[in-house]
């Protein structure tokens, strides 16, 4: 079994993170997990983006054409990023920051206002957190109780103080629960 | 020890270091850069040299003296700067000093770009400084096996006083990966017979690489050759995928090699009996595997994110007894796997030569593409 998320946005969105937390998560979990950023020049163009591919075997490509799930944090990423999605996998879309529907109607799409959001919870800085948590509310990869281990043992120290916000927000994104799509 | 997430210039910076390196020279570069800071950090941190040379010029001829004293000495570098420490290398390799250099490769030719690429094979494979040497090169697919070359690294050239390259690409060392990191190994305190040390009052020892008397260069050029026939006969590393009942077989080192694997696994899904050959070490290269399947493969795809450097290597094994394609990507290009699955099927539909060049009729098809 494997599946591969990209997780791509603005550069200061946490993408990076978001990412890197996921495959945190799926180390303690026993898991064999690939990290790879867009890195140089594009990131000083302002989209930044990483692959995450979580297997139960040795992974081949950290590189992937179609992900089973993407995270768009905006609206060049939804661009970019929106035919890329494999058939009947999942598409989140920061719908405070896009001002477009999704075309395909073949995958499962998540719509949420996550700025709102993570407004609401107490900083916008915690947008990344409602958006992972959308998409594992959406997409059977890893549990939010072990996303909320992997936060407690690798959060860095001088951040200690934000998890609960970010526990919080990560539960606020789950809540948000689209139905699966029949494929055609 | 526990695996941590780790970031593949981060891993084998701290492989070095726990291997025993004790003094490191070089110059940033990307996708290289987060090696050589690691290093900055760590080496002071417990009381050992960390230089960063005024250029990659500088910093491998630093490598070169501290080599000569018989330490654990490395540089790392990419692509454009290891062309400039070419003449550094081909000297280390005249002093017969053993020295490791890590070259995470990126796009080229010239100044290129900083995207992952393997360009390089031939530079450090065949040589690319002057004179007849060959490096020892070990490359990874993964950040652990990174850890591990790297580790094997210093125990290499200090077995055969010979270079040792680990040849990555960017991907490599950008990726983050669940990795075990090596223990601690103490410091080395046997100071090898030929080093240098100093006046110390004992026997006048000379390190260098003139040689002014022909004939007596010529000796030291049979040593160097009997060296690497021993390193030939010993020192090859591969892994095999699949292979057991592969009626075809896919060659590919390093990222190349792990895209190929998903691309020979989706390939299997659909009943091919594909397997994949993934050097370890480029040199020596692993010809009597290669050799072996000769015999039994139909057809073998070669894979890399070059024009076909190790492809020729390949040829020079299988030499016309069954067809050979190859399919690359050029200039930082990384192929998806299912272009790769697109030529493995092609491989099995035919039909097959072993007329004419794989190299052409590749350009051929790649130019239909990207035009």
């Amino acid at each position: 079994m494997q599946q591969e998320v990209i997780i791509a946005g603005f550069g200061g969105q946490g993408v990076l993170f978001a990412g890197q937390l996921l495959s945190y998560t799926a180390l303690d979990e026993g898991k064999e997990v690939t990290w790879i950023p867009s890195y140089g020049p594009e990131m000083r163009g302002g989209t930044a983006n990483c692959t995450v591919v979580v297997s139960d075997e040795e992974i081949g490509s950290p590189f992937v054409k179609n992900p089973t799930a993407v995270i768009a944090m905006n609206l060049p990423s939804l661009e970019k990023f929106e035919d890329m999605v494999e058939e009947g996998g999942v598409l989140v879309v920061n719908a405070s920051m896009v001002n477009r529907g999704v075309e395909r109607d073949d995958i499962k799409v998540v719509s949420i206002p996550a700025n709102e959001i993570a407004q609401e919870i107490g900083s916008e800085r915690a947008v990344n957190m409602v958006m992972l948590g959308a998409l594992l509310g959406n997409l059977d990869l890893l549990s939010l109780d072990a996303l909320d281990k992997a936060l407690d043992n690798h959060l860095p120290e001088r951040h200690k103080k934000f998890l609960p916000m970010n526990k919080e927000a990560l539960r606020r994104g789950a809540e948000y629960k689209t139905e699966a799509v029949e494929p055609a | 020890m526990a695996k941590e997430l780790i970031k593949g210039n981060t891993a084998v910076a701290e492989a070095a270091l726990r291997a025993g390196l004790e003094a490191y020279f070089g110059y940033p570069i990307t996708p290289q850069t987060e090696l050589l800071e690691h290093l900055s950090a760590r080496m002071p941190e417990i009381g050992r040299p960390f230089v960063q040379a005024e250029s990659e010029l500088g910093a491998i001829n630093m490598v070169y003296g501290a080599a000569c004293t018989g330490k654990r000495v490395m540089t790392s570098s990419s692509s454009p700067g290891v062309s400039l420490m070419m003449e550094g290398l081909s000297y280390i390799a005249g002093t017969e000093v053993p020295a490791v250099l890590v070259d995470v490769v990126r796009g080229g030719p010239g100044l290129g770009n900083i995207a992952p690429a393997q360009g390089d094979y031939n530079q450090i494979v065949h040589g690319g400084g002057h004179g007849d040497y060959h490096m020892l090169v070990l490359a990874p697919a993964s950040v652990q096996e990174a850890v591990d070359l790297t580790v094997l690294a210093f125990d290499l050239a200090e077995k055969y006083r010979n270079l040792v390259a680990v040849l990555m690409d960017g991907s490599i060392g950008q990726m983050m990966e669940p990795a075990e990191l090596p223990p601690f190994q103490p410091l080395k305190t046997d100071i090898p017979d030929w080093a240098v040390r100093g006046t110390g009052g004992g026997e006048n020892r000379v390190l260098t690489s003139i040689n002014l008397d022909p004939p007596a260069q010529e000796v030291m050029n049979l040593r160097l050759m009997k060296r690497w026939q021993e390193i030939e006969k010993n020192e090859v590393r591969y892994k095999g995928y699949y292979l057991e009942d592969a009626e075809y077989v896919v060659v590919g080192f390093g990222t190349a090699g792990r895209i190929s694997l998903s691309a020979v696994r989706a390939a299997r899904e659909q009943g091919i009996k594909v397997g994949l050959l993934r050097p370890i070490t480029l040199a020596p290269f692993p010809k009597d595997v290669l050799d072996e399947l000769t015999e039994k493969a139909k057809a073998f795809l070669v894979v890399e994110m070059n024009a076909g450097q190790m492809l020729e290597d390949v040829r020079l094994v299988v030499r016309g007894r069954k067809p050979v394609e190859f399919f690359g990507r050029m200039g930082g290009v990384v192929p998806y796997p299912d272009e790769v699955l697109t030529e493995i099927e092609r491989l099995v539909d035919g039909p097959l030569t072993t007329e004419g060049h794989p190299r052409d009729r590749w350009l051929a098809r790649l130019s239909e593409t990207i035009g």
